[in-house]
C-alpha cells in the first residue's frame, strides 16, 4: 500500500456504500439527518479525491500539527517488556494526542461544506479542546457538550475550551457522562444540521462517520510503516493500540492490514476486570447492538438498554466502539483483548521510569497489552518481536488521577 | 403496500369520513409505574385520543427532547421491562382503541425482531413507530412485519429529499409520520411551518394518511395541524401533566383536560 503524507491517497475498499463493514456500521438515525449525512458522504469523497485538498490537509498536519510524529525506540522499556519497542510518538502532536489529525481533517471539510458552526462531544474533554482548537484556527463557532459529571472532574479542560474560544454546555439528562453528551450533539444536530457540522471524535456513529475519522488518521500508520521499515528494514512482528471508539487505533492499524504477517492488537479498558461488569471492553465483554446510530458491540443489559461504562481512562470510558473494529474482530484479522486499570497504571509507572515519557492513561493500556503480549509473541516466532505501539497521547491530563492512584499528591 | 386492512387504517378512514383528524396521544410505557401508565393511557382513550402511542423507554432517546427523556428515566429507573410493554398494549388495546408502538431501533433488536413482531402483534399492537430504523436498514422488520401483519411507520422530515420520501413512503403501511420541525420532541408555542408544505410533498408520492408530530400541545394547534394532516401526534405536553402533577388524581384530571381540549381541536379542523 502506498500512501502521500496524508496516508489518504489510497482509498479504503470499505465500508460499503452505505457505511456498511461485513453487518456492522449503517445508519441509525433519524431520517431529518439522512441528508446531512449524505452531504458529509459525498464531500467526504469529493475531498479524498481532490489533490488541493490533500495538500492543504498535509500542509496543516506537517506545519501545525508537528507530523510526522517521530517512532521511537524505547531501548529500556524494551528491555524489560523482552521486545523490541518502537512508540510512536503521537503524544507530541499539537494539542498532544492523534485527535488533532481528525479535528484539523474535518475542520477542512466544514469550511469545504460552507458550515460555520461545529459542535462536539467530548469525555474528559480531549476531543473538545482538540475541536475548540481547530475551531479558533478556522475561525468557526464551536459548541462541546459534556457530561455534567466530567466538567466536575475535568476542570481545566474545560477552562481551556473557554479560552479558545468555545462555549462548553454541561449535559444533565442519563447519566451524565460522554454517551449522553453524545446523544446532546445529535439532538443539536437535528436542530441545526443547516449550519452545523457535527465534528464527532472518533470513529464511530453513523455512516460516513466511522470511514472518514479513519480517513483523518490513518497517517500514523502511514508514517510507522515507513519509518519502522527504515529504522529496522523490516515490518513490525505486531502493531498494537488502545481502542475507546476506535480512532487511534485504525489510524495505526490501516497502513498494515494488507501485510498479513503483522498481527494488529487493541486492548480495551478492562477496568475492574471484565467478569466484575466494571468494564469498557465492548468487543470482549460486550454484545452486538445498535448505539448512536451504527449498529456494533455495546454495553447493554438484557433489554438492549446501554449500560454504564467503567475505567480510569475517562478517553476509553464509552460503551460502544466503531463498528470497523467489530468487523476486524469478526474477521480475526485484529486480537483485542481487555487491560484493567491496574495493569494500564502499572505500565504508565514504567514507562515514566525507564523512558522519561508520562503517557496518557488511555496509551497505557496500550503499553500494558504489550507487556502482555510480548513474551508469548517471542515463544511463538522463537526470537525477540518487534512491536509497534501507538502512544496515542501524553499524560499532562492525567497528572491528577495518576497522582491520587498512586497516592503521591500532598494533603492540603 | 397501501392497502388499509388494520385497525389503525379503519380508523383513519372513519375519520376522514367524519371531516376530522385522529388524535394520537403518546405516553412511555411504564411512567410513572406500569399500573400508572396503563391508568393514564385508559384515561387518555376516555377522554377522546383516539390512538395510543406507546413509547417503549430507552436509555439513549435522540430524537426526545427533555420531557420524554425526563419520563423514559423515570420508567426505566422503575425497572420497566420491554414485556411489560406488551402487558401495557395488551391492557389498552382492550379499550378498543388502536394502538401503535414507538421505540428506538436496539431494544426491539435484543428482544429479537421476529420474536417482538409475534409477540406485539398477539397483544394486540397495530404496528411500530421507528424514529432511528430507515427502511434501508429494516430488512428484518420488513420480513417480520409482514410475516405477523403489523404497520410499519416510518419518518419524513422537511430535510427528506423528494426521492426519499418516495421511497419512505413505500415502505410504510398504516401511516406515515410527518416530523414538523427539525428538531427533537416537545411542545413549542408556534406551529411549525414547514408541516404543511411537508404533509402536501408526502401527499404527492402517497395515498396513506399522513400523521404530523412534534411541537402541538394546544388544542388550537390541534385544530390548526388537524387543518392539513390526517392525524395529529401529541406527547410531551401530555406527559407533562403528569410530570408537573403532585399527585395521581391530580395528574389524571389535568390529562383528562388537555386530551379533551385536544380531541375539541382534532375535531374541529382549522381550513
Ligand atoms: C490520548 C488518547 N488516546 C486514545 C483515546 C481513545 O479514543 P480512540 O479509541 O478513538 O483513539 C483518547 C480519547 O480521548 C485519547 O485522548
Amino acid at each position: 500500500m502506498s500512501a502521500d503524507a496524508t496516508g489518504i491517497e489510497v482509498p479504503a475498499q470499505f465500508p460499503d456504500a452505505a457505511g456498511h463493514f461485513g453487518t456492522f456500521g449503517g445508519r441509525f438515525v433519524p431520517e431529518a439527518l439522512v441528508a446531512a449525512l449524505d452531504e458529509l458522504a459525498s464531500a467526504h469523497r469529493a475531498a479524498m479525491a481532490d489533490e488541493t485538498f490533500r495538500t492543504e490537509f498535509a500542509d496543516l498536519l506537517r506545519d501545525y500539527a508537528g507530523t510526522p510524529s517521530l517512532l521511537y525506540e524505547a531501548r529500556r522499556f524494551s528491555a524489560r517488556a523482552g521486545a523490541r519497542v518502537l512508540l510512536k510518538r503521537e503524544d507530541l502532536n499539537h494539542t498532544g494526542a492523534h485527535k488533532v489529525r481528525n479535528v484539523l481533517g474535518q475542520a477542512l471539510l466544514t469550511r469545504r461544506m460552507g458550515k460555520r458552526r461545529v459542535i462536539a462531544e467530548t469525555g474528559a474533554g480531549q476531543h473538545g479542546v482538540a475541536t475548540a482548537t481547530a475551531a479558533a484556527l478556522f475561525d468557526l463557532e464551536c459548541v462541546v457538550y459534556m457530561g455534567q459529571v466530567d466538567t466536575e472532574r475535568q476542570a481545566l479542560n474545560v477552562a481551556r475550551m473557554r479560552m479558545l474560544g468555545a462555549t462548553v454546555v454541561p449535559v444533565t439528562t442519563g447519566s451524565r457522562t460522554l454517551k449522553d453528551a453524545m446523544n446532546e450533539a445529535m439532538r443539536d444536530w437535528v436542530a441545526n444540521v443547516d449550519e452545523t457540522h457535527y465534528l464527532i471524535g472518533t470513529a464511530a456513529g453513523p455512516h460516513p462517520f466511522p470511514a472518514l475519522v479513519r480517513d483523518f488518521v490513518r497517517g500514523i500508520g502511514a508514517e510507522a510503516r515507513a519509518q519502522c521499515l527504515e529504522l529496522t528494514g523490516a515490518l513490525p512482528d505486531a502493531v498494537t493500540a488502545c481502542v475507546g471508539g476506535g480512532s487511534n487505533a485504525l489510524g495505526i492499524f490501516h497502513a498494515f492490514t494488507d501485510d498479513p504477517q503483522v498481527r494488529l492488537y487493541g486492548f480495551e479498558a478492562g477496568g475492574d476486570g471484565v467478569d466484575t461488569g466494571r468494564h469498557a471492553a465492548s468487543i470482549t465483554g460486550g454484545s452486538t447492538g445498535v448505539l448512536h446510530g451504527t449498529r456494533t458491540f455495546v454495553l447493554q443489559d438484557a433489554d438492549g438498554q446501554t449500560q454504564e461504562s467503567h475505567s480510569i481512562s475517562a478517553g476509553l470510558d464509552y460503551p460502544g466502539v466503531g463498528p470497523e473494529h467489530a468487523w476486524l474482530h469478526d474477521t480475526g484479522r485484529a486480537t483485542y483483548l481487555p487491560v484493567t486499570d491496574d495493569e494500564a497504571m502499572a505500565a504508565f509507572e514504567l514507562l515514566c521510569r525507564t523512558e522519561g515519557i508520562i503517557p496518557a492513561i488511555e496509551s497505557a493500556h496500550a503499553l500494558a497489552g504489550t507487556l502482555a503480549i510480548a513474551p508469548k509473541l517471542a515463544a511463538e516466532l522463537g526470537r525477540q518481536p518487534t512491536i509497534v505501539v501507538n502512544l496515542s497521547g501524553r499524560g499532562d491530563k492525567d497528572v491528577h488521577t495518576a497522582g491520587e492512584y498512586f497516592g503521591i499528591l500532598d494533603k492540603e | 403496500m397501501s392497502e388499509r386492512t388494520s385497525r389503525i387504517g379503519v380508523a383513519f378512514d372513519k375519520a376522514r369520513a367524519d371531516g376530522r383528524a385522529l388524535l394520537v396521544g403518546c405516553m412511555p410505557a411504564g411512567f410513572p409505574t406500569v399500573e400508572g401508565s396503563i391508568a393514564a393511557m385508559k384515561a387518555m382513550v376516555a377522554a377522546g385520543v383516539d390512538v395510543i402511542e406507546v413509547e417503549i423507554p430507552y436509555s439513549d432517546p435522540v430524537m426526545d427532547g427533555p420531557v420524554i427523556q425526563r419520563a423514559s428515566d423515570i420508567a426505566l429507573a422503575g425497572g420497566v421491562r420491554t414485556r411489560d410493554t406488551l402487558r401495557i398494549v395488551e391492557a389498552v388495546a382492550a379499550t378498543g382503541a388502536p394502538v401503535v408502538t414507538m421505540t428506538y431501533w436496539n431494544p426491539i433488536e435484543r428482544y429479537g425482531v421476529d420474536t417482538f413482531a409475534r409477540d406485539l402483534a398477539a397483544a394486540g399492537g397495530t404496528g411500530l413507530i421507528t424514529p432511528d430504523l430507515i427502511p434501508e436498514e429494516a430488512g428484518e422488520w420488513l420480513a417480520a412485519s409482514d410475516a405477523h401483519g403489523l404497520d410499519r411507520t416510518f419518518l419524513v422530515a422537511p430535510s427528506s429529499t423528494d426521492e426519499r420520501l418516495a421511497m419512505t413512503a413505500a415502505h410504510c403501511r398504516g401511516f406515515v409520520y410527518a416530523t414538523a420541525i427539525m428538531g427533537v420532541t416537545g411542545a413549542r408555542s408556534q406551529t411549525s411551518q414547514a408541516a404543511p408544505v411537508l404533509v402536501s410533498r408526502v401527499r404527492e408520492v402517497t395515498d396513506l394518511p399522513v400523521g404530523v408530530g412534534l411541537g402541538v400541545g394546544t388544542g388550537a394547534q390541534a385544530a390548526t395541524v388537524a387543518g392539513y394532516a390526517d392525524a395529529v401526534i401529541v406527547g410531551s405536553a401530555l406527559i407533562r401533566c403528569l410530570l408537573d402533577a403532585p399527585d395521581e388524581a391530580t395528574a389524571l384530571t389535568a390529562l383528562r383536560t388537555l386530551s379533551t381540549e385536544l380531541s375539541e381541536g382534532v375535531h374541529h379542523p382549522t381550513r
